[in-house]
């Protein structure tokens, strides 16, 4: 039986016999998917309250990788600081473009949100390019995390270990923030209906402006994160927003679990894919996407679209 | 837009035809090439424009038809050796084929889903085009794509691709001012009324999804025998996102704009080029410009500045 499971896929083969093996697969599985995840949590939270695709997320992504470079391996600051730099920088560059472009077209087609976003990533990958050049860089580790820790079955690498823990943090943040907080119930009621909203006395420019801020500080806090093992490049946005559409059209647009369980599943496909078939792992996580799709349009923890069709 | 050609439009028509004609007598070789590439972008722009202007849904992976149409083209033509007609006719089936399959799921959905949904189908076709070696040669390019001798030569190709896109232009004119057509603009402007005067509106952004497809894999064709290669990029999003682009900035409520669009923003890219290598950011700064100041093109900026020379009074679009 295994020998001919061996001859149909080798990999298979490995991760049916050797559980070590597959351990760390599931463990990469998880800790690209927590990556992932808290850059597609702050997609997905912007689509949920302003109702745009930001195309621009991606370059977002890579102004925090690049961010991160320049401030732990230009300046020597310590690995943490230089992640809260690119979260900061983003931040400011989000409320920037929020208060001079995207406060122009909120009540645009869709299809001009979509392009108005694509015009920021045109623009802001020449300025990435002007800035850092088109050379490719490297980030080290975090010294305490730069080794591998014992988990028993095997060794596995600190550094992804501790992402394996921070997104299920980022989850619970993020959670808190929109179920416990007073600014988190008023984000709720603007994907609701903003003019009641509005009418009830609250200022809903401020809550876009603010969510607009906190989904950009997420994307550059996990190009940061990402910037170890994947070294910051031009171009490295591109590919990575099609993976954050892909986690958050199946999971369900404007959906925090939706988010969540989409960058795990998008880990999953694509560890365990280019295991079993290597080399047709992109076309597996689009293979996903297709089938949430055609099944539950409004991915799997999405709601219907309004009015129905 | 549904009128049909005024006196000036058939002048103007003429004229164009005449000087495409022209073109290799007077012109280098340089802008012979710059204006077979500069047909094949607007037959491109056009395609999509059936399905965006017309029946009113964002695609955002046209490009998949394009890279389909090109690269089994090329393909057949250079690896099984096929005659031109068998492969062009091959390649632009695959792409309708595709086109009719995807169309069926996406017109399901509508708006941002199906914006989505699009894009999800393209960059399935650029998953397969980039990991398929054996048969594209992943992110190498398909190169050396064997031109049948007939058109290994620029004048000859030049026109062989006039014919190609004039005649396309042809059918596609047709086609919008057909009662199809006319229905589909009725689909494009209320989708639920449409429906309640008896239009299937589903059944009609398909074959509106088909036809668009259909053409985008003649450019295709004509793209990969024209720059003798395919690349992976010609099925990214990016290039989705270019031809959308040139659709937009021609003008969506338009049957030309699409073409001026394509011709103008193809004009700028070489031109740019020429003095920086930032030609995004003049892309980025073009698309903001139409977005926020001309939300219908440069067609509907021509309509109102010559509405505004005949002193009439005209209000303001809306931006």
């Amino acid at each position: 039986m295994i020998d001919l499971i061996r001859d149909l896929s080798p990999g298979l083969a490995t991760l049916l016999t050797n559980p070590q093996f597959a351990f760390i697969q599931l463990m990469n599985s998880i800790s690209q998917g927590m990556n992932l995840f808290i850059i597609a949590a702050g997609l997905s939270l912007i689509f949920g309250v302003l109702k745009v695709i930001n195309f621009a997320h991606g370059v977002f992504y890579m102004f925090g990788a690049y961010v991160m470079y320049s401030v732990s391996q230009e300046f020597g600051a310590p690995f943490w600081l230089g992640a809260l730099a690119a979260a900061g920088a983003l931040g400011l560059i989000a409320l920037l473009i929020e208060r001079t472009l995207f406060r122009q077209i909120y009540e645009a087609e869709h299809l001009m949100q979509l392009l108005l976003t694509f015009a920021i990533v045109l623009i802001m990958g020449d300025v990435a390019k002007i800035i850092w050049g088109t050379d490719q860089y490297s980030v080290s580790y975090p010294a305490s995390m730069s080794g591998a820790t014992d988990l028993g079955v095997t060794f596995y690498p600190t550094y992804r270990l501790m992402l394996c823990l921070i997104g299920p943090v980022i989850l619970i943040l993020l959670y808190w923030f929109a179920e416990r907080t007073r600014w988190g119930r008023m984000t709720r009621a603007a994907t609701q209906d903003r003019e009641m909203l509005a009418a009830l006395g609250v200022n809903v420019p401020v809550i876009y402006t603010s969510v607009f801020v906190i989904g950009s500080m997420l994307a550059g806090f996990g190009g940061a994160l990402a910037s170890p093992f994947s070294s910051p490049v031009p171009g490295m946005d591109a590919t990575l927003i099609v993976d954050c559409f892909v986690i958050v059209i199946v999971g369900g647009l404007g959906s925090l679990w939706g988010s969540f369980v989409g960058a795990l599943l998008y880990g999953l496909v694509f560890n365990f894919g280019s295991v079993i078939f290597p080399n047709a792992q992109d076309i597996f996580a689009f293979m996903l996407l297709l089938i949430v799709l055609l099944i539950r349009p409004w991915g799997l923890f999405g709601k219907p679209e309004a009015g129905g069709h | 837009m549904t009128a049909p050609l005024t006196a000036f439009g058939k002048v103007a028509c003429l004229v164009i035809l005449l000087a495409l004609l022209a073109l290799p007598v007077i012109g280098s070789d340089y802008l012979i090439d710059i204006g077979t590439e500069m047909l094949i972008f607007a037959l491109f722009a056009l395609s999509l424009n059936l399905i965006i202007g017309y029946s009113g849904n964002v695609s955002f992976g046209h490009a998949a038809y394009f890279a389909i149409g090109g690269y089994v083209n090329a393909i057949l033509l250079t690896t099984y050796g096929w005659p031109l007609l068998p492969a062009f006719v091959t390649g632009v089936l695959a792409a309708t084929l595709t086109a009719a399959v995807v169309a069926y799921f996406c017109t399901r959905l509508t708006d941002i889903y199906f914006a989505m949904l699009t894009l999800a189908f393209s960059m399935l076709v650029w998953a397969i085009a980039f990991k398929w070696r054996s048969v594209t040669h992943g992110d190498d390019g398909f190169v050396g794509v064997t031109v049948p001798a007939l058109l290994d030569d620029r004048m000859r190709f030049y026109y062989f691709t006039v014919i190609i896109v004039v005649a396309s232009i042809a059918v596609l004119w047709v086609i919008t001012h057909s009662a199809f057509g006319r229905s589909l603009v009725a689909v494009r402007e209320n989708l639920g009324r449409a429906g309640f005067i008896g239009i299937h509106t589903r059944r009609m952004r398909w074959q509106a999804f088909v036809v668009a497809g259909f053409f985008a894999g003649v450019a295709g064709a004509l793209f990969g025998m024209l720059i003798k290669g395919m690349y992976v990029e010609s099925a990214f999003w990016t290039q989705s996102a270019q031809v959308l682009i040139m659709t937009l900035l021609g003008g969506i409520y338009s049957f030309f704009g699409p073409i001026i669009g394509a011709a103008v923003l193809f004009m700028l890219e070489r031109l740019t080029n020429e003095y920086t290598e930032y030609w995004p950011t003049v892309l980025g700064v073009i698309l903001l410009v139409i977005l926020l100041f001309l939300p219908d093109g440069l067609v509907g900026l021509g309509k109102r500045l010559t509405a505004k020379a005949k002193g009439k009074d005209k209000t303001e679009g809306a931006t």
